[in-house]
């Protein structure tokens, strides 16, 4: 058998041709992926940059409720506040999406009608991913047939670090395909991962498969995105446009929620990715208690005085 | 010790007349002098001793214009961390029961006794008082925290109770803490002044975000070591150092400030009520004693005047016989 061409994405779609592929990746330096991401986050982004940072970073929330506890009543309350996230200032923009589990999707398209805003979906048995693979592709198809635009859907880690990537890929294809229009975000969950190496390795492996997003994680495992991981993924998506031409968007998810964890994420995406990706057809942030503070901020920007919590609705 | 230095002097001079002889004698007899261990004023917030995040200090200087110290000048910034730290520790202290609360404000009286030496040595410098003076208005200010330890379980049932209604109604009253109080605490009464500004503010449950006397701030960083050893709660009482009029306008305007005692804003405090319209934010106005140095604060029984503009009165209706 020849030996696989390890530099790029491999013809074949077999185990040893993936593993010698995603083997084949340069190493993550994990010292220097940290000091890089303590370093961008030390930027200091002020007044109008600020302001406009802002308003791109509430463009790009998908704001979530993924709790057991969810009713209709409360994913309606999501999506009103979704499409005028402050009711008083009309000039915030909307986010970017909102995200439910796939029984509250349909809930969530009647209540955005209208809005423009799309509904994302986690599917795939989410969090954890543990189920057959035909009834990850129900919950898949029912999703989309409810009207959903996005899907998130879990990778099967279990198999990934028993090194089965074949199945991993196999997967995320079969998903692709349930999905149809949809757009596909594979949900990596970084925190159980182990090493940036698997984080770098299921980046492209889940790009190679034809996810059109890549995010951290469920938010359900702590940690969630942090910034070297997020660091390592913009890399990841970087590296795949050079090679294919097809630019993937990023999803840090899970522990984002003050504006300035926010501005530190479109920083690095700026130094990354580069500015291509400052937008929310490619970039995303997974978060619920985030938009808040970004509101918070945005007041405080505009009228020079602090505001509270009490000043805006919390579901 | 006085001994030590004479012996010290006359080694030394026996060693300068020798020194020519033997070259290393003049340093074996000597005691070198101890190094000064000097105090680093800072901030404290949520229960920890930060520099301001600004980095600034200014200097403080005793009543006769010595030197005594640094002080950590707030920032706005400072300012927005502390109504933080209070927000975050409004729930937890007053969700204690009101006897918890008192045993924890006696215990701020029992480790302030500890410390009156230090605390009567900072009014001596920081005042002018006399030693008599100073140990009398800390005397007065360890019995104050111990009078608002004592209100803490009591004030409800003065303040509260069960209202007569024309109906087949149970109706009750129950004062409930307001929330997060921005404290402006008098200038010229540093420690009793301040003391009687904060307990009762934090006694009914609230907490506290303070703005210490700006040319002596010292006794309030000495409390601040007694308050975070007393088992009160860190971020229950927040105190900033610098100056009310530079940080006074952010904490009226905060709309997550729900009370103000203005005592010690001086002149600002008319502005600092305008800001504080707003959004809705209590405000307490100076009294007579705000202008007034420790000695205006020495009634030996404040009452509750102190207690009541920091409390809601929540009434409930019930029907009867249901």
């Amino acid at each position: 058998m020849p030996v696989p061409h390890t530099a790029f994405a491999p013809e074949a779609t077999t185990n040893h041709a993936l593993r010698a592929y995603l083997h084949g990746l340069p190493g993550v330096d994990e010292v220097g992926a940290r000091a890089r991401a303590q370093d961008l986050s030390t930027r200091s982004i002020k007044t109008t940059a600020k302001a406009k940072a802002i308003d791109l970073a509430i463009s790009m929330v998908d704001l979530t409720t993924l709790e057991g506890a969810d009713t209709p009543g409360k994913v309606r309350s999501l999506c009103a506040k979704a499409a005028l996230p402050d009711p008083a200032d009309r000039t915030v923009p909307h986010v970017g999406a909102v995200c439910v589990y796939p029984d509250m999707v349909a809930t969530a398209v009647e209540a955005l009608r209208g809005t423009g805003i799309g509904v994302a979906s986690v599917a795939t048995a989410f969090p954890s991913g543990r189920a057959p693979l035909e009834v990850k592709l129900a919950d898949t198809r029912q999703a989309v047939a409810d009207g959903a635009s996005e899907i998130d859907m879990v990778i099967d880690r279990g198999a990934f670090l028993s090194g089965d990537y074949l199945k991993v890929h196999e997967e995320i294809v079969a998903v692709k395909e349930a999905c149809g229009e949809a757009h596909l975000k594979v949900i990596l969950e970084t925190g159980e991962l182990v090493t940036y190496d698997n984080v770098r390795r299921a980046s492209h492996l889940a790009m190679r498969a034809g996810g059109d997003f890549i995010k951290t994680s469920t938010g359900k495992v702590a940690p969630a995105a942090t910034p070297p991981v997020t660091l390592i993924m913009l890399e990841a998506v970087r590296d795949h446009f050079a090679a294919t031409g097809r630019r993937i968007g990023v999803k840090p998810a899970g522990g984002i929620r003050t504006t300035k964890d926010a501005v530190r994420n479109l920083v690095l995406v700026n130094e990354t990715a580069g500015p291509d990706w400052l937008t929310p057809d490619l970039f995303r942030i997974g978060a619920s208690s985030l938009l808040n503070d970004l509101l918070m901020q945005r007041t405080r920007l505009s009228t020079g005085t602090y505001p509270g919590p009490d000043y805006y609705t919390q579901d | 010790m006085a001994e030590r230095r004479e012996n010290k002097k006359k080694g030394a001079a026996k060693a300068g007349a020798k020194a020519e002889a033997a070259g290393t004698a003049a340093g074996a007899g000597a005691v070198p002098a101890r190094l000064a261990v000097r105090k680093t004023y800072k901030l404290y917030l949520g229960g920890a001793f930060p520099r301001s995040e600004s980095g600034r200090s200014y200097p403080v200087a005793s009543a006769d214009g010595t030197h005594l110290a640094n002080a950590s000048l707030a920032s706005r910034k400072d300012a927005r961390d502390a109504v933080g730290a209070a927000r975050k520790a409004f729930g937890g202290w007053s969700g204690r029961t009101a006897y918890n609360r008192g045993q924890i404000l006696y215990r701020v009286a029992e480790v302030m006794e500890g410390r009156r030496e230090q605390f009567a040595a900072r009014l001596v410098d920081a005042r002018g008082l006399s030693r008599a003076e100073a140990d009398r208005t800390v005397s007065t200010a360890v019995d104050r925290w111990v009078y608002y330890a004592g209100w803490t379980d009591k004030f409800a049932q003065v303040l509260g109770g069960a209202n007569p209604v024309s109906g087949p109604f149970y109706n009750h009253s129950a004062p409930e803490p307001t929330g997060v109080v921005a404290v402006f605490a008098p200038q010229d009464a540093p420690l009793l002044g301040l003391t009687s500004v904060i307990a009762p503010v934090i006694a009914t449950g609230n907490t506290a975000v303070v703005v210490t006397s700006e040319k002596a701030p010292l006794a309030a960083i000495d409390l601040a070591e007694v308050l975070a050893t007393s088992d009160l709660p860190g971020g229950v009482v927040n105190l900033l150092t610098g100056k009310a009029a530079e940080i006074g306008p952010h904490l009226a305007s905060h709309a997550d400030v729900n009370a103000l005692d203005l005592t010690g804003a001086g002149t600002s405090a008319v502005e600092f009520e305008k800001a504080a319209a707003d959004t809705l934010t209590r405000v307490l106005r100076p009294g007579p004693e705000a202008e007034g140095g420790e000695d205006a604060w020495f009634d030996a029984d404040p009452g509750t005047s102190r207690m009541t503009p920091f409390l809601e009165t929540k009434t409930v209706w019930h029907p009867v016989g249901v």
